[in-house]
């Protein structure tokens, strides 16, 4: 009984971190881009839900679902187009300098809203919770239909749309599908724009569970380079079963142990850093034949 | 293909040593010079950013209240206070720095701030070291009588303890205690246990998060199998908002397992949304609505001068207070040195929102009023119990004899 319940929070707070770390399998998993601004495309997203609320009332979840995708793609975007490009083959130089955007764009951000954190009041009907012998919370289950949502979503385009397809050639072999006819530099740039698109979508999501404020994406962003690493870079199989089994072994040392919340993190680290022993590559690696 | 792997690893590795270093970013600010001439600077260090800005700001905000009415009377000694507010960003660390600034940079004759006890235990050493005064304005775990430092909050016997005697009058044997993972909550927490053990009360578990936390169905789950007469909350900052929107959307209610909260005050209660937290109980020296017409005079002065819709609390209260204590005593000395104001000091007597406060000449704490209240549904806080008459302080609990062995 109270084993299962730690199940279903296992799986909620694996969703969680599925859904911070699914736009990352995009940028940090298939183009290689340390984006240390990702955090912020997600506090992005939950400011945008902040903003729309006042606008819309009680439902402005839904309605921010996909302003916050739009408005973090967008900055993903000017992102990859001002400064990023620059540097595609230069990951310290863009781990810096991404590094120093995500500071620019925290305190902007602590400028237009305060340094307060602030709430987003969560519609009537995600109040509360269904009873089926264990409690699941409502918000845990938008979460969780969210990212198993966001999931199919990417899986459907990324195998049945040209564009998609476009998008994994360019990844498996950038010179190959060049000379093929593809415009790298366009599926670059779409590429970003839906890696941080799904962070300001993560964003809205974590508006349910607490407060929102500057930090908001400095505190989930090294989870979400775990999930995308112990799961393989750029596999999406990989993200969704790290992510869940992250989540689980999270919930489960946290109730075992007696004052668990901070033993749980160490032993998360430590079996990640485990595992990277065994499989550096993490669970699934793309064969391909291009040298690295 | 595992060499590409292996550099990204390192790579990531060199991002965490960036996000580490991030948190001793500190700014360099420019000199100001020493005061000097017709003001009179005494500073205020309170975190205006991060998880605990959420309390720290309202204190901030009621200091510099104080500052003004001073000001408007007059000010000390015929000059005016000139505050001088510096951002201690929920850092410690930032604290102690900040606190050395304000000492030796802007040659403050005093300083009002802190919130966490991290916080002052990181400002501490720096203000025993330059023989600085700090006041500390919000209630502590005890244990604790530095020369340096007022401490115009609650310690444990004006707060904590009456807490628990107002459990244990309402019949609760049993209590499960959650907090935030740093100073307070575990000290604290100490204190409760030896409490209980002589008191023949339950500890069903005791259960850390580290501040900022918001992750707390787990937590959640831990209380619906211990199933506790009541919890006993020391969680610090907005950590405070997730734990009551996840405990009530867990379907447990304040009837069924009441909360008693030491750091939820109504400045707390509107960012947690009072509809998550009605029918909780806190334990402080002062409400909004505690009656008198000095409250009604603040609370309308606060209002005035922040806007209808805001609220007063109990830390903000208590910084309001020191302004104007450590006012008195530099009247009183006839001086800001700081030894002078520390002798002047003892006795000082004033009519607060709360009622007549103290100054305890032997320990530096304040006379107080304890007061255990009901959150409302429309966020405010309605007193269930006060003890009559303020309370002598004992921070190290000499007049209890369950509390010897704690140090």
């Amino acid at each position: 009984m109270a084993t299962l319940n730690q199940l279903v929070i296992g799986a909620s707070i694996g969703a969680v971190l599925l859904l911070i770390a699914l736009g990352l399998t995009f940028t940090f998993g298939q183009m290689g881009v340390i984006n240390m601004a990702h955090g912020e495309f997600i506090m992005a997203g939950a400011y945008t839900a902040y903003l729309l609320q006042p606008l819309v009332g009680t439902q402005s979840v839904l309605v921010a679902l996909p302003v916050a995708f739009a408005v973090a793609g967008v900055l993903g975007l000017i992102l990859e187009r001002l400064a990023i490009r620059h540097f595609y083959g230069r990951p310290l130089d863009t781990l810096l300098l991404t590094w120093g955007i995500s500071l620019v764009l925290q305190q902007v951000a602590r400028d237009i809203f305060g340094a307060p954190n602030v709430q987003v009041r969560a519609p009537g009907w995600l109040t509360g919770g269904l009873d089926l012998g264990v409690r699941l919370p409502y918000n845990r289950v938008f979460i969780m239909v969210l990212a198993v949502g966001c999931v199919l979503a990417i899986w459907l385009y990324l195998t049945r749309l040209r564009h998609g397809r476009r998008m994994r050639a360019v990844m498996q072999n950038r010179q190959l599908a060049a000379v093929s006819g593809v415009a790298t530099e366009r599926v670059d740039q779409l590429t970003f724009f839906i890696g941080s698109g799904l962070a300001g979508v993560a964003g809205v999501a974590l508006t349910l569970i607490g407060p929102v404020g500057p930090t908001l994406g400095t505190n989930y962003i090294v989870d979400a380079f775990l999930v995308v690493v112990a799961g393989g870079l750029g596999q999406l199989r990989g993200a969704v079963i790290a992510a869940f089994a992250l989540g689980i072994l999270n919930s489960f040392v946290e109730f075992w142990v007696d004052n668990g919340a901070s033993l749980a993190k160490v032993v998360v680290f430590a079996v990640i850093i485990g595992f990277l022993q065994l499989r550096p590559q993490g669970m699934f690696v793309v064969r391909t034949r291009a040298l690295s | 293909m595992p060499r590409g792997v292996r550099d990204r690893l390192v790579m990531l590795a060199a991002a965490a040593t960036l996000l580490a270093a991030a948190g001793c970013a500190e700014d360099p600010t420019t000199a100001s010079g020493a005061g000097s001439g017709s003001t009179i600077k005494v500073g205020i260090l309170h975190s205006l950013s991060g998880t605990m800005a959420i309390s720290e700001v309202t204190v901030r905000d009621a200091e510099l209240l104080a500052v003004e009415e001073i000001n408007a009377a007059g000010g000390v000694l015929g000059k005016k206070l000139e505050p001088v507010v510096e951002d201690g960003a929920s850092d410690w660390p930032t604290f102690a720095e900040k606190a050395q600034k304000l000492i030796s940079q802007d040659r403050v004759a005093t300083v009002f701030g802190g919130w966490t006890s991290a916080s002052r235990k990181a400002m501490l050493p720096v203000f025993e070291r330059n023989k600085a005064l700090l006041w500390y304005p919000v209630q502590y775990e005890g244990l604790e009588s530095s020369p340096y430092i007022f401490y115009t909050g609650a310690t444990t016997n004006q707060q904590i303890v009456p807490g628990l005697d107002y459990l244990r009058e309402q019949g609760k044997k049993s209590i499960f205690l959650v907090g935030s993972d740093y100073v307070f909550p575990r000290t604290a927490n100490k204190i409760i246990k030896a409490y209980a053990a002589a008191n023949g009360m339950t500890v069903l578990g005791e259960e850390y998060t580290p501040l900022g936390h918001t992750e707390y169905s787990t937590v959640v789950n831990k209380l619906q199998q211990a199933k506790p007469d009541a919890v006993f909350n020391t969680l610090n900052g907005d950590s405070n908002v997730a734990f009551f929107k996840q405990l009530r959307s867990s379907g447990i209610t304040a009837e069924a397992m009441p909360t008693v909260s030491v750091s939820v005050a109504e400045e707390e209660v509107v960012g947690i949304g009072p509809e998550n937290v009605a029918g909780h109980l806190v334990a402080w020296n002062y409400y909004q609505t505690t009656s008198g017409a000095r409250n009604e005079k603040f609370v309308q002065a606060f209002k005035a001068k922040y806007g209808a819709a805001k609220v007063t609390s109990d830390p903000m209260e208590a910084g309001y207070n020191a302004v104007h204590l450590w006012a008195e005593a530099v009247r009183k000395a006839g001086s800001v040195d700081v030894e002078a104001v520390k002798k002047a000091s003892a006795g000082i007597s004033l009519e607060a929102p709360e009622g007549t406060v103290t100054i305890d000449g032997e320990n530096q704490h304040v006379f107080k009023t304890a007061r255990i209240g009901l959150v409302q549904p429309d966020g405010q806080i309605r007193e269930v119990w006060n003890s009559g008459q303020p309370i002598k302080p004992d921070p190290y609990l000499k007049g209890y004899p369950w509390a010897a062995g704690l140090s």
